[in-house]
């Protein structure tokens, strides 16, 4: 057995010597001297490349068939549109039967109001009521139309002209609604790849409006002047880029989510020093600060060509609804062509302009009415000074006052009830009616809750004594377990 | 649907380019001058607000025409108005106002019935609203913001559209882009037809859910999407989608066509979708008693799970609404940000749409309501179809008010628009980027509010001017009765 292995070995090796003697392997072509090894290699060559155009190995891809996507359909449940009613899902808030000013009836009996923000008193105004009466009988009551197409009427053009004398900015631009002029303005200006910083408290149509931009948000700690340098200081340190980079930094005059101030001459420090443009929303502070109700710039004595972008909702202070921005040339004329909200969108109707156009002019031809308002402030001041259980957490000059609970439950559920239930007791037993703030599940803010008073110009003494009287009384019982 | 014939897209294109190319070279030059002189130090370290072609359009082929668009009016946006001449001293880039007005046929403002300028019925019983409610509640609806006219519209509305309950908002826009991301998160998927409006298109953006588009007004293609989607699941993760929500439009606003709603509702019940319907132009414009393309359609409302509409268009107010359910509507006045941050509707605008909607059902006492759905169906009939008799490209279905002539070429825009003008009719001329490049238009609205003189004033007038400026793309039909003559002799 093992000689026969041996045979065929010899006889193999015999056969592969004689192969590599053979006359080819011993040629000569083109003067290279062909040995038996070459031939070996160029073997080895001709398998990689033989494999190498062989396609790879893939599963098959099988396509779902149609049976199973019919399966598959079939099998999937969606979820309903809407969660489960719960009971709090049920409350109705209560209904006017008149007029929002600071007196009105509720369910017949007459309220002192402090839940309108109708700062200036301006709401029952006779000389805004008539020039509303003459602009409905000329003009109707809607514009039928957007701007572009046959929907700009000429008291549009005056309301923007008259707002940005008053304002003392060259061009300003008229929205339909309050709350969609800073969203639009926003994505207007802002595109992917910007920066832009923000303080966390600002309110709902501030954040979808930097959520539509699609730019790069950092939010600084609420009203903290150090967070906001220390944000600035990072994002633009050794950042080359930063000169093609537009940025930003938004916040609010008067935050409604706590009635805080935002210091504006620190802003415009900071915006200079490190390049940044500043968009101001001055809702609640358009017609409240300042010595002729011009805002957070007259206030602080800043010059507002320095602040670059201004928007306002006229749903406050001028008792109109509808919303300006005001600004350079070169940022109102920009909107005027991609801001979403003013250009897909019908205009305003326009005895609300008619209506914000007056507004402007008692202002500017009544600056005492500011002062009404000051000392309505410091009178309610006063009066919450002891409360039990309740402090004030807004600046002394806002028109909003702030109340948080002392002592928080815990959660901003529990709070909210707490809360909820004084503002009940006080309507029902007092007749005054104030209310709490109430957070959409949108909402990204993440500031305590509480109660807001909007105090108005024409509020009188007594009604300020009444509501002050009322929170000690109903807080003193409803807080007492709780302290 | 549009059918381009291939020489006017070459000439259209044609066009285009060469502005393109004179815009740039106007930008070469402008850029040499501002590099000579010295730029402003106010500038020096901040980024411009638009860059290099950003604004392109804007600047150098929006500016030529400008004073086509924007126009300002001194009246009310009735059948006739008064339209304010401006005047420019720099080749259009800014214009000023004269206080010199021309009165114009309206064909371009949204006044479907007639409720534009004031009307018997309704402005006393607004104005007397005004007296009691002043104009604003300066208050939000979950404060102090709601009154009884406006829980009386609430009703009057779901009454109206045939759903248990509704809920108000002060604009249009705000609605779309304030209630699709309280309906529908991260996890969900939208899918929305591709010429639906900015707003739904926003709130889509807003929401954060998935966004997938189908070809317009095709059921067969959103049934494959669907079935796509489903079988697919989530991108990536492959996780079953939490919900899926189809959005569509009753009327398109610059096609003019109908949607096709019970295929489309077929589709979605198939594969248990949800449907949102929005009817800003056809609410109150069409169907036999005003109630839109669901009564011309024979499409039950119980079908679609959501309604939105506009109060703009038909019923000569602001403000948008949203009828379903009565638990959607009580979820969404718990949750949704413009119920509870924005300011409430204005009580005046709010009297106004009960007065409109009374009128409209008859139960003001008259029939005025019904006689003008009878005259804008007859009016928008009539025009359509002498309209394409003259040989214009029309678009749009029968029964829609709103009809788009073709334009295509961009010299023709302007041509149009101010010959038009000239001859004191005022139409509405549609370009990039409200509609794709190649196809702009000129889009007339018909009222229920015009007459039959100023119909065919209308008509004499776009004929010849259409005639000058060469947009009757198909051959005129001979007028008949010639031919009738000769038969009967």
């Amino acid at each position: 057995m093992a000689s026969a292995v041996m045979n065929m070995t010899t006889a193999a090796l015999d056969w592969v010597s004689v192969a590599f003697d053979a006359p080819l392997a011993r040629a000569v072509v083109f003067g290279v001297h062909i040995d038996g090894h070459l031939v070996v290699e160029v073997l080895l060559v001709a398998v990689i490349l033989f494999q190498l155009t062989r396609k790879s190995y893939k599963p098959p891809k099988k396509p779902l068939t149609e049976k199973e996507i019919d399966d598959l359909c079939e099998e999937w449940v969606p979820e309903p549109l809407h969660p489960s009613i719960s009971e709090d899902m049920k409350a109705e808030p209560p209904t006017l039967e008149s007029a929002a000013g600071p007196h009105t009836i509720i369910d017949g009996k007459e309220v002192v109001n402090f839940a309108s923000a109708n700062y200036l008193g301006l709401i029952g105004n006779e000389k805004i009521i008539d020039s509303c009466v003459s602009s409905l009988e000329k003009y109707g009551v809607g514009s039928c139309g957007p701007r572009g197409f046959y929907g700009t009427i000429d008291v549009h053009l005056d309301c923007e002209e008259r707002i940005a004398k008053f304002m003392g900015t060259p061009d300003s631009i008229l929205y339909s609604y309050g709350i969609s002029t800073i969203f639009s303005v926003i994505p207007a200006f802002c595109k992917k790849g910007d920066i832009i910083v923000a303080d966390e408290g600002v309110h709902w149509g501030v954040q979808n409006g930097l959520h539509l931009s699609r730019s790069t948000v950092v939010y600084f700690k609420h009203n903290d002047m150090k967070s906001l340098e220390n944000t600035l200081e990072k994002l633009t340190r050794g950042n080359k880029q930063a000169e093609k980079i537009r940025r930003y930094i938004v916040v609010e005059a008067v935050y409604q989510n706590s009635g805080q101030i935002a210091p504006l001459d620190e802003i415009v420090q900071l915006k200079e020093k490190y390049h940044f443009r500043v968009i101001l929303d001055e809702s609640h502070s358009f017609g409240v600060l300042g010595n002729s109700g011009r805002g957070l710039a007259e206030y602080y004595g800043v010059p507002v060509e320095k602040i670059d972008i201004i928007t306002a909702g006229m749903g406050n202070a001028l008792a109109t609804d509808g919303g300006f921005c005001t600004g350079s040339v070169r940022v109102v004329d920009h909107q005027r062509l991609s801001s979403s909200g003013y250009v897909f969108s019908a205009s305003l109707p326009p005895f609300l302009a008619s209506a914000a156009v007056s507004a402007v002019n008692y202002l500017e031809g009544n600056p005492s009415v500011l002062t009404s308002l000051r000392s309505n402030i410091a009178l309610l001041w006063k009066g919450l000074s002891d409360v039990p259980g309740l402090t004030i957490g807004s600046h002394p000059l806002s028109a909003i006052v702030f109340l948080k609970l002392k002592k928080s439950t815990g959660s901003s559920k529990g709070d909210l009830e707490l809360l909820n239930n004084i503002a009940d007791r006080m309507l029902k037993e007092d007749s005054v009616f104030i209310v709490s703030t109430k957070r959409s599940v949108l909402d990204k803010c993440r500031l305590p809750v509480g109660i807001r008073l909007f105090v108005s110009a024409g509020h009188s003494e007594s009604d300020i004594r009444k509501v002050s009287d009322s929170l000690r009384r109903v807080a003193t019982t409803t807080l007492a377990e709780h302290l | 649907m549009v059918r381009l014939p291939y020489l006017t897209a070459l000439t259209t294109l044609f066009s285009y380019g060469l502005l393109f190319a004179f815009g740039q070279l106007r930008d070469f030059f402008r850029k040499l001058i501002d590099w000579s002189r010295s730029k402003s130090k106010d500038l020096k370290g901040y980024a411009p607000i638009c860059l290099g072609l950003e604004d392109f359009y804007t600047r150098r082929l929006y500016l030529r025409i400008q004073d086509c668009f924007s126009r300002p009016i001194a009246s009310a946006p009735d059948a006739w108005i008064d339209v304010v001449e401006r005047y420019s001293n720099d080749n259009n880039k800014t214009l000023h106002r004269t206080s010199n007005t021309t009165k114009c046929l309206n064909l371009g403002s949204y006044n479907y019935l007639g409720f534009a300028a004031a009307d018997e019925y309704c402005t006393p019983r607004v104005i007397d609203s005004l007296k009691r409610y002043s104009p604003s509640t300066c208050s939000v609806r979950v404060d102090g913001g709601t009154t009884n006219l406006h829980t009386e519209l609430e009703e009057l509305v779901a009454r109206f559209v045939g759903k248990p309950a509704a809920i108000l908002f002060g604009m249009g826009y705000v609605t779309n882009s304030a209630i699709i991301p309280a309906l529908i998160g991260k996890g969900g998927l939208i899918i929305s037809d591709s010429l639906n409006h900015n707003s739904i298109v926003n709130g889509a953006r807003g929401s954060g859910a998935a966004v997938r588009v189908f070809q317009h007004n095709s059921p067969s293609h959103l049934e494959d999407v669907l079935r796509e989607q489903i079988a697919e699941g989530q991108p990536r993760t492959h996780r079953p989608w939490k919900k899926i929500i189809v959005i569509v439009e009753g009327i398109y606003s610059m096609e003019g066509e109908l949607c096709k709603l019970p295929e489309i509702i077929a589709v979605c019940k198939k594969y248990k979708a949800y449907t949102y319907l929005d009817e800003a132009h056809s609410i109150g414009a069409i169907g036999k008693s005003g109630r839109g393309v669901c009564e011309l359609l024979g499409v039950d409302p119980a079908d679609v799970d959501i309604m939105m509409g506009t109060f703009t268009k038909s019923f000569g107010s602001c403000g948008g609404y949203i009828a379903a359910s009565k638990e959607i509507i009580q979820y969404l006045k718990y949750t949704c940000p413009a119920h509870l941050y924005a300011t409430s509707m204005s009580p005046p605008a709010v009297q106004q749409v009960i007065s409109a909607i009374k009128v409209i059902l008859g139960e003001d006492g008259s029939n005025r309501g019904a006689q003008k759905l009878a005259r804008i169906r007859e009016n928008s009939n009539f025009f359509r179809s002498e309209l394409q008799k003259m040989g214009f490209e029309v678009l749009g279905d029968n029964d829609s008010p709103v009809m788009p002539i073709m334009l295509y070429n961009p010299a023709k825009i302007p041509a149009f628009s101010r010959e038009c003008l000239r001859q004191n009719v005022a139409v509405v001329t549609v370009a990039f980027p409200a509609t794709p490049l190649l196809l702009a238009r000129a889009r007339i609205c018909i009222s229920a509010s015009h007459s039959k003189e100023d119909l065919m004033k209308g008509l004499e007038v776009i004929s010849k001017v259409g005639d000058l400026v060469g947009i009757k793309y198909f051959p005129a039909e001979p007028p008949k009765h010639a031919e009738q003559e000769k038969k009967n002799l």
